[in-house]
């Protein structure tokens, strides 16, 4: 996987995850009504956001620390059978998290937010996007150097264009750049801004102009697109 | 379960939204033997529906398999407090009703599908259960609430106290235990609802099961043993928060209306007597400056009567008193309708300003002394009176049934009486209301009707966690 469309898958998981309402809009969306002011909505973004980072960073930085230490095998195939395996479970049942409280600090809502997305594998659904990032930057090196070895064959007409050519993809080849840990930060962070623009996008449009009778129309059952999405990155992660 | 793809359709995130509801068509009723021996009780199907051949019948109805339950009240497996945003599970269905008898201690649940007229009972947890896992006994009011369904008991299986609450899973209806981690000074118990804006619970005190399941005993009421305290609890820590006395002259503080904006931190209790002068009080609970406080709002008098007319226990005194047995608000949170059932009247108030209730109506309906008839058969004199109500989600409707409690029943109407039900229009400004000529149901024989619930949900039976 190259390093865009690294980018884009994780924009757009944090897009996914941000539009569910489970997931944190819709608890902004309740603060600011509960209160009757928009400040109390933006105010339980940026802690949402947080808790839903910490949940993924932690998932992410011990697959990056065992893929490090671990032959590529002895994490694809627990991480990929246990995202199936996991995805399956909630197709059958779909338990929800246990929460009553709407009196929130902003340390709860992080707390919150973090039980949210570890409950829903949130973390697990990014693991075979770091991994496809990680093998498609250790891929580009090999390409890279095995543009070096022609160069010492003897190609020197070719040189300049070769040597600009291997910078321009060692430059943007962040995959083969960074520790796998370093890697599952960087995905972290990419993944939650997407999560975090889209969250608040769709809360700020709800609470000013559209409301919540929304809902009662337009509120699919995610859980099934869900559990689906977890078996299908479980699969992607076996087959990579 | 099976999961819906996009919300039960009868969840609605606000009051008022869910006041756009379309009206019912079908009433679940419990219905009681009050002899307790002679038959089992029943869940009946009323058809409320004014454009339907059998408006104002039973069309269906459910026999428990056993004797002696007593049904009393009863809840949806779900509502609208499924949409709260901290643990939303929106796509369950609004399905099943859970009936505890609270004689029995028993717990039935009824499907009401795949024929919405043809409920069946799909499984029975046996009083030994409760006990077991609860310690408590006499399971009473249910609500849906954020955690699953949350089920109140008058005490425990030996008849004593404490009182309290525990919870069913929503999805399996396995019991999950006691509510309360710490019960603080809370012993006795009768009804409990909540502000979910503001994680608080409030719960209300009758007396244990031995101190009603064989009549209102009158030492204790004169020695003011029944209840007079209302309970705040934090919701989110299952923990008592403070006791608010009423004062040891009102006895027995029974059902809890709290506002279903959740905005609002206020709501209704009602008091069935004084024993300073046996009037029933309303009290309103309210949040200010910090600190929950209560005040009554409502006081209705007594009715000076010839003790010729008066059960013995009340032939002392020479009057009736109003006994405010079930109070109900509208989703607007601006109509309170008032049941007493003891001198037979049912009245409405404008409650817009909570603290200065307005009396905008009122109607007569049986009574210990009055026996008002009904106008679809004015030569029935009518015993009981106006008690378990409930309001439709728009408002414009209201239906109310004629038992209290079997031994109580017995005591204040020692003649005994037939049971029936009735409906009410309100007009759309909310004050006012007239009662349906067409709508008088009376109940076969040997069975009476308690609480009501409305197809869909009704103003009861859902919690709201958006205004």
């Amino acid at each position: 996987m190259s390093d865009a469309q690294a980018w884009l898958a994780l924009l757009g998981l944090g897009a996914f995850h941000g539009i569910n309402p489970g997931m944190g809009w819709l608890f902004a969306v309740a603060l600011g009504l509960q209160e009757q002011r928009r400040a109390a909505v933006l105010r339980a973004l940026l802690p949402i956001a947080l808790g839903h980072a910490l949940s993924i960073a932690v998932v992410l930085i011990v697959i990056g620390l065992l893929h490090d230490a671990l032959p590529d095998a002895y994490v694809r195939w627990p991480v990929g059978l246990g995202l199936t395996a996991f995805g399956l479970y909630k197709l059958v049942r779909c338990r929800h998290p246990r929460w009553v409280g709407m009196r929130v600090s902003s340390l709860d809502l992080t707390w919150w937010s973090f039980l949210m997305a570890t409950a829903h594998g949130a973390g697990l659904m990014l693991a075979p996007v770091l991994l496809g990032w990680r093998a498609g930057g250790d891929s580009a090196v090999d390409h890279a150097s095995m543009h070096e070895h022609m160069h010492h064959a003897g190609h020197h007409a070719q040189q300049a264009v070769d040597v600009a050519g291997g910078h321009a993809e060692h430059a943007a080849a962040l995959g083969a750049a960074a520790s796998t840990p370093l890697l599952g930060l960087l995905a972290t962070a990419l993944h939650t801004l997407g999560y975090l623009l889209v969250m608040g996008l769709v809360a700020v449009v709800i609470y000013e102009k559209v409301g919540l009778a929304i809902l009662r129309k337009a509120w699919f059952n995610l859980d099934v697109v869900w559990a689906a999405a977890l078996v299908i990155t479980g699969v992607v992660t076996l087959t990579l | 379960m099976a999961a819906r793809f996009r919300p039960d359709p009868t969840f609605y995130p606000s009051p008022t939204m869910a006041m756009q509801a379309p009206p019912e068509q079908l009433a679940y009723v419990a219905m009681l033997d009050p002899t307790g021996k002679t038959r089992p009780d029943a869940m009946a199907v009323v058809d409320v529906d004014p454009a339907s051949q059998s408006f104002a019948r039973v069309v269906g109805q459910v026999d428990m398999p056993h004797i002696g339950d007593e049904l009393h009240h009863f809840g949806w497996n779900a509502c609208s407090a499924c949409l709260c945003p901290y643990a939303p599970h929106p796509h369950v269905e609004r399905r099943y009703l859970v009936v505890p008898g609270i004689n029995s201690s028993r717990i039935y649940i009824l499907d009401t599908q795949p024929d919405p007229r043809r409920p069946q009972i799909v499984r029975t947890i046996e009083p030994d259960e409760v006990f077991k896992k609860t310690g408590y006994a006499g399971p009473h009011t249910t609500h849906c609430g954020p955690e699953g369904i949350y089920v109140s008991a008058l005490g425990s299986p030996d008849g004593g106290g404490p009182g309290g609450i525990f919870m069913l899973d929503h999805e399996s209806f396995d019991i999950r235990g006691r509510w309360e981690i710490d019960r603080g000074p809370q012993e006795l118990h009768y009804d409990f609802w909540w502000h979910l804006g503001y994680d608080t619970l409030i719960s209300s005190e009758w007396g244990t099961p031995n101190m009603v399941r064989n009549g209102l005993v009158p030492e204790l009421l004169l020695g003011g043993k029944y209840g007079n305290s209302l309970h705040v609890w934090d919701l989110r820590r299952r923990k008592h928060i403070e006791r608010l006395e009423l004062g040891p002259e009102y006895q027995m503080v029974l059902e809890l209306r709290p506002a279903h904006n959740p905005t609002r931190p206020w709501g209704f209790a009602s008091v069935v007597v004084s024993l300073k002068d046996l009037s029933a009080s309303i009290w309103l609970w309210f949040l200010e400056g910090g600190k929950w406080q209560i005040k009554k709002v409502i006081e209705i008098p007594a009715e000076p009567a010839d003790p010729a007319l008066l059960p013995p226990l009340l032939k002392g005194f020479g009057a009736v008193p109003p006994l405010v047995t079930d109070i109900n608000l509208s989703l607007d949170d601006r109509t309170l309708y008032v049941s007493c059932w003891g001198t037979g009247e049912f009245i409405q108030y404008d409650v817009s300003d909570p603290h200065n209730p307005k009396k905008t109506g009122s109607i007569h309906l049986g009574g210990i002394v009055r026996q008002t008839a009904h106008p679809d058969r004015p030569d029935v004199k009518l015993g009981g009176g106006p008690q378990m109500v409930e309001v439709s989600r728009d408002g414009r409707r209201v239906y109310f049934t004629n038992s209290l409690y079997a031994p109580w029943d017995e005591q204040f109407y020692p003649g005994g009486f037939d049971g029936w039900m009735v409906k009410l229009d309100v007009p759309e400004s909310g004050q006012g209301m007239s009662l349906d000529p067409r709508f008088f149901l009376q109940f076969e024989p040997g069975l009476r009707g308690h609480q009501v619930r409305l197809q869909g949900g009704d103003s009861s039976s859902d919690s709201y966690c958006y205004p």
